[in-house]
Order: C-alpha cells, then structure tokens, then sequence
C-alpha cells in the first residue's frame, strides 16, 4: 500500500513537472502547442537513444511514459529491440510495433468519439 | 497649463509609489506562476491516473511491466476521447495549460477535437483526415526520428 501511493506520488511529481517546463514554454516562447509536442516527442526519441529516459520510465512509471517525451522513448526503445532482433530492416518496423496499441486506440477511440457527439460551441 | 513632462513633486511621488504598490498587492499573482502551478498539477493528476492502470495491470491482471504502460496510455486515450466528446477535455485544457496537452491525453485530444469539428464536411475528408491534423505532424518527425536512431544503431550499436 505504501509502496502503490509512492509510486502516484512519483509520477504525480515526475509528470507534473515535464508538463510545467511545456506551460513554460508557451509562456515564455512563441511556439505554438502542436510544435512543443513535435519537440517532446523528438526530445525523447533523442534522449532515451542515449540511454537516460529509460532510467526516469524505471523511476516514474506514468510519470515519465505518459508525457509525449514517453511516446518518443517508445519509439526508440521499439526500433533498438527490433534492430537487434533482425537488423536494418528493424529501423523500419520497431517504431511502429512497439506503438501501434497507442496509435489505434487513439484512431479508433478518436473516430467513434467523433462519429457519436456533436462539436461544442467555443465559449 | 498642466506640463506632462514635468516631474512630479514629492508628495504626488510618493502617491504615485503608493499607488503601484496597491496594484502589485491586488493583481493576481504572475501568470507564469500561476500556468506553472497549473500546468504542474494538472499534468501531475493525469500521470497519477496513468499510474493507477500501471499498478492495476502489474498487480491484478498479471501484466508485464511493458504492457501496463501501454494500458495505461491506452486508458489515458480513451478517457480524454470520452472527454473530449461531452466537451469536459476544454475545460480541463483551459485550466491546465501544458499539463493538458504535453500527456498524451493532448494527443488524443489533438485528434477527436478536429475530427468532430469537421465531421459535417464528410466521413472521408472530414472526420478521417482531420483525425491527423496534430497527430500527422507528430507522427510524421516521431517516426522518421525513430528511423535514423534504427540506421545509427544498426552500424553503430551502443
């Protein structure tokens, strides 16, 4: 019990804070929401190749995986285990597997969501 | 008659300072502050629901550990479509900020937004391609980043 509500504690601080740094992205940049996900998603593409996301994922669990950062480190970490296992054709298909339950959840919930409720006017 | 340049005398100065530090204590606090906090909390509460579905899955439906994280991301999407369909996802978005959008319940936010919006202008060209209005892009430098590390690591293996 203690060690379940350590570990929301961890990613409740880890997570909290990799979206504090976007909130000040927005405040302090002209970047517009859609180039910072692009940017995070890169950010962790880069930072779990050379070896340190997978540490904060061990750390944080959610905290770190579900940030858009953890979308890149999916990717990565899909494309290495994939090169390892049949090589350079692996660059082509590791991404891809390793995150294809996320993309067609998000398509497939994204379509029926959209098929079933009619858009809110903007306030 | 009344002389804009001229400096204000003493008294009129120390009413002037009076009176900017009377708005410095009544406006809210800085909005950098403020988003900060937001942004932190809201982006916190998201990945702490995340982590539930990590500790459901590993505790009580024997998932390895790579699995949970795709549940709980998939459970992430599927309660921000939700959201994002009876209209709650905005709200959560104007409070949050960043906090809202960097987890990827802006990811999935980013698709049903569109979709729903452009749903009237056909099933195909409305709803399927506006699906990847945000997502496309995201896709498209996710991918492609993923690639390049694949082609390094194949002839460079760390």
């Amino acid at each position: 019990m203690i060690s379940l509500l350590f570990n929301l504690l961890k990613a409740f601080v880890i997570g909290g804070s990799i979206c504090a740094v976007g909130e000040a992205l927005v405040l302090k940049t002209k970047l517009t929401p859609a180039r910072i996900l692009v940017g995070y998603i890169l950010l962790g593409v880069l930072l779990s190749a050379v070896g340190l996301y997978g540490p904060l994922v061990e750390f944080a669990g959610a905290g770190a995986t579900i940030p858009l950062t953890g979308f890149g480190h999916a990717l990565t970490t899909g494309v290495k285990r994939a090169v390892q296992e049949i090589g350079l054709l692996g660059a082509f298909t590791g991404g891809l597997t390793s995150t294809a339950a996320g993309i067609a959840a998000a398509v497939f919930f994204g379509a029926l969501t959209a098929l079933l409720f009619k858009p809110h006017p903007k306030e | 008659m009344f002389d804009k340049k001229a400096k204000p005398g003493a008294a009129r100065q120390r009413q002037l300072d009076r009176y900017a530090q009377l708005v410095d204590r009544l406006s809210p606090r800085s909005r950098l502050g403020q988003g900060l906090l937001r942004a932190f909390l809201c982006g916190g509460t998201i990945c702490a629901i995340g982590q539930v579905f990590l500790e459901l899955g590993q505790r009580y439906l024997d998932m390895t550990v790579a699995t949970s994280i795709t549940f709980g991301s998939m459970m992430i999407v599927f309660m921000t479509a939700v959201l994002t369909g009876v209209g709650v996802f905005d709200k959560i978005g104007q409070y949050g900020g960043a906090g809202a959008f960097v987890p990827i319940s802006g990811f999935a936010n980013a698709m049903v937004s569109p979709a729903m919006e452009f749903r009237r202008e056909g099933l195909v060209l409305g709803l399927g391609a506006k699906l990847f209005t945000i997502a496309g892009p995201v896709l498209v430098w996710g991918i492609s980043a993923s690639v390049i590390v694949g082609i390094l690591y194949t002839f460079f293996p760390w």
